[in-house]
């Protein structure tokens, strides 16, 4: 793969806690436009790679390139503007504003006025917030929620609250955007309508997309090449093929007993996706 | 400057203006030698007003911020105590150097931490010990730089003010004090809030109110320690004139309160909120959280500091006691009990905390009896907790304040994927 034409790198990504490596070792490429997943059993250090990225922990060893440019001690909100937006595993929104004022903050780095402007209520103030306000809800159209626009956050139900999260990230205008466990707490028909909406943000805002995911429905229908990961360290990676018959794996997932029946395992989960 | 003359702009700035001057004339009008608003109600109108922007400013760090701050007081005082010798020196003492020297010296000041700050941002891996370390420097080098030039500039602006007349150039004076004090507690709030906002709420709450009580101790020795003989320490401040009418004051709170809801209603001010509402998600966000603590703090001890310069030309007598650490939970009470995150609620409950304090109940309880009002407040407090937890007004806000739903533009295109399905689901 050419190094040039990557979005992100990282390699050798560490990061401890105390005496627990929570990541170690950790190397990811993706190409732009790329949807990739990253899995692994609880507790592997799939968010701390998310937090890593988007610079909420400091590293202990290892480099991360964005856009052919080092992020490693940036301010989280400094990464955020060079085109990294995140959604969290547990709903992030903020609960007491509207939906339409949610995703209004992802646009402040863009505002284009200043406070001054603001204050003093000039033309520009005017003019910048119409444009920003329009795009806000031409984002909330997109997601089916420009007729919740006035609703307090906290006020709508799961589902939206998570098309709503995604929305917010994509106004922060991306290149990369990490969905952390986008299908928890769905049940099957809003899981499918998901993967979906994954696919068609990731066609019409031209954006590299990595997830993480617990359902192997969402992962398996969703993502080009898979990194599976297991006590803070790469265990396979490839396409949902090659991670499907992986006896690490399943190992990771099941434990050892269970490798014995991959076969029969792999021939069900098949199944289970369709393919 | 633009100005969007809808409904609710006009009925709000009508009666704000309308409220000002009624009162203003009620109180000029003395038919037989007695004004219609007699001294008392005019001055407890007055201190509520004051209060009121205090509490304005303080709901814009802990209501709509939230970060819990008990340091406005301690800028209040600030505030106060600058004002009052800007005028104090021009008035008793003749001179304009109060005002030319703290002017260079704030000025400068600025300058300085606006350079510092940049320079702090091109330098990366600075730090914030180190960088503190270097604002600090830089303050005390134009701090000196200012009393230098302001003592230089002192004679000539005397003269030239003298030349107006009297009550013009004390006019002049004294609207310039107002907004140097608000300059003096905005630039000590920056200083202090550098290192301090980097702390969680309650440490900095703590920290905060470790402030005021250091800048009640320094009022306490101001001839001493400070230097300032005119400020005569634990003795109180005297002769002081007597220049905060209820124009001034109206004046001063109307423009607090459409600049904040201005401020609120935009980008930045959400950008403040969110903040408040997660400030993990604020920052995945792109938004600088430090930057947008900071800057509420300031702005919050920049309204105080105007404040207390206002208060001090209303009774003419400032005494360190009056910002006692005790006192800063006055405009707390009053924050929560119109509503954190509600500006009109804080208004309403500022002057309704003085007129029932001090007005209402003073009057109404019989004589002997006028310190059983602070038995009472505390059980309205209690009551309002209890019945109406949000505050006064709750969640309300006069119509000019609030801000303004847009409607939508266009009819989206039907997207293709996500359907309405999954709200039904759930």
């Amino acid at each position: 793969m050419n190094d040039h034409a990557d979005i992100l790198t990282i390699t050798q990504l560490g990061k401890d806690f105390g005496g627990l490596h929570a990541v170690r070792n950790f190397d990811l490429t993706i190409p732009p436009k790329g949807l990739y997943g990253l899995i692994g059993p609880n507790g592997a250090g799939k968010t701390t790679v998310f937090n890593l990225i988007t610079g909420l922990y400091q590293l202990t060893t290892g480099s991360i390139r964005f856009k052919d440019q080092e992020i490693v001690g940036l301010q989280p909100f400094e990464i955020t503007q060079m085109g990294i937006a995140r959604t969290f595993q547990n709903i992030r929104l903020f609960p007491n504003l509207s939906v339409l004022d949610n995703v209004r903050i992802a646009y402040h780095a863009h505002a284009g006025y200043s406070m001054r402007d603001s204050v003093m209520r000039t033309s520009r103030f005017f003019a910048k917030e119409a444009e920003l306000t329009e795009r806000a809800q031409e984002f909330l159209g997109v997601f089916n929620l420009q007729d919740r626009q006035g609703v307090v956050a906290r006020n709508l139900p799961y589902g939206e609250q998570r098309r709503l999260e995604i929305a917010r990230a994509l106004a922060a205008e991306p290149d990369l955007l990490l969905l952390d466990e986008p299908a928890a707490g769905m049940n099957p028909r809003e899981t499918t309508a998901l993967m979906d909406l994954i696919h068609f943000i990731h066609d019409r805002f031209e954006l590299t997309i990595l997830l993480i995911e617990h359902q192997m429905q969402v992962v398996m229908g969703v993502c080009e090449r898979i990194t599976v990961m297991d006590f803070g360290e790469v265990i396979a990676r490839g396409t949902p093929q090659e991670i499907q018959s992986n006896e690490r794996v399943i190992e990771a997932y099941l434990g050892r007993g269970a490798a014995a029946l991959s076969e029969k395992l792999s021939e069900k989960r098949s199944y289970a996706t369709g393919s | 400057m633009k100005i969007k003359f809808n409904r609710s702009t006009i009925i709000f700035l009508v009666v704000a203006i309308a409220l000002i001057l009624i009162v203003e004339v009620l109180y000029r009008i003395r038919p037989g030698g007695a004004p219609l608003l007699n001294e008392f109600w005019y001055t407890l109108l007055r201190k509520g007003g004051v209060i009121a922007m205090v509490a304005i400013g303080l709901n814009l760090i802990y209501g709509f911020n939230g970060q819990f701050s008990l340091g406005q007081w301690g800028f209040y005082g600030m505030g106060a105590y600058a004002a009052a010798d800007v005028t104090f020196r021009w008035t008793q003492m003749h001179t304009a150097n109060g005002l030319t020297i703290l002017f260079c010296v704030l000025l400068f000041i600025g300058l300085s931490m606006y350079g510092v700050s940049v320079l702090v941002k091109r330098v990366r891996g600075l730090d914030p010990l180190s960088a503190f370390a270097l604002y600090l420097i830089g303050v005390f080098i134009s701090a000196y730089l200012g009393v230098l030039v302001g003592g230089a500039l002192a004679g000539p602006v005397t003269s030239l003010l003298s030349a107006l007349p009297g009550a013009l150039a004390k006019q002049i004076v004294f609207f310039i004090a107002i907004l140097l004090a608000g300059g003096v507690t905005a630039d000590v709030s920056y200083l202090i809030g550098l290192p301090v906002l980097t702390l969680g709420s309650d440490y900095f709450g703590i920290a905060t109110l470790g402030f005021t009580m250091i800048v009640k101790v320094l009022l306490d020795n101001s001839d001493t320690i400070l230097g300032f003989q005119e400020m005569k320490g634990a003795r109180g401040m005297i002769s002081i004139p007597y220049m905060s009418s209820w124009l001034w004051i109206g004046f001063f709170l109307l423009v607090i309160v459409v600049a904040t809801r201005n401020l609120l209603n935009s980008s930045h001010g959400r950008a403040l909120i969110s903040v408040r509402e997660d400030e993990l998600a604020a920052k995945a966000m792109g938004i600088d959280v430090t930057a947008q603590k900071l800057l509420t703090f300031v702005i919050g001890s920049l309204f105080a500091g105007i404040a207390g310069g206002l208060y001090a030309h209303i009774d003419g007598f400032l005494h360190p006691s009056t910002f006692n650490f005790i006192k800063s939970f006055d405009p707390m009470i009053i924050v929560v009990f119109g509503g954190l995150g509600s500006i009109s609620g804080t208004v309403v409950a500022s002057f309704g905390w003085i007129l029932v304090l001090e007005g209402v109940l003073r009057n109404v309880l019989p004589s002997g009896f006028e310190s059983w009002r602070y038995v009472v407040y505390p059980i309205l407090l209690l009551l309002m907790m209890l019945l109406r937890p949000s505050g006064l007004l709750g969640g309300f806000e006069f119509p000019f304040i609030k801000a303004v739903l847009p409607s939508l533009k266009h009819k989206p295109s039907t997207p293709p994927t996500p359907d309405t399905k999954t709200a039904a689901g759930d």
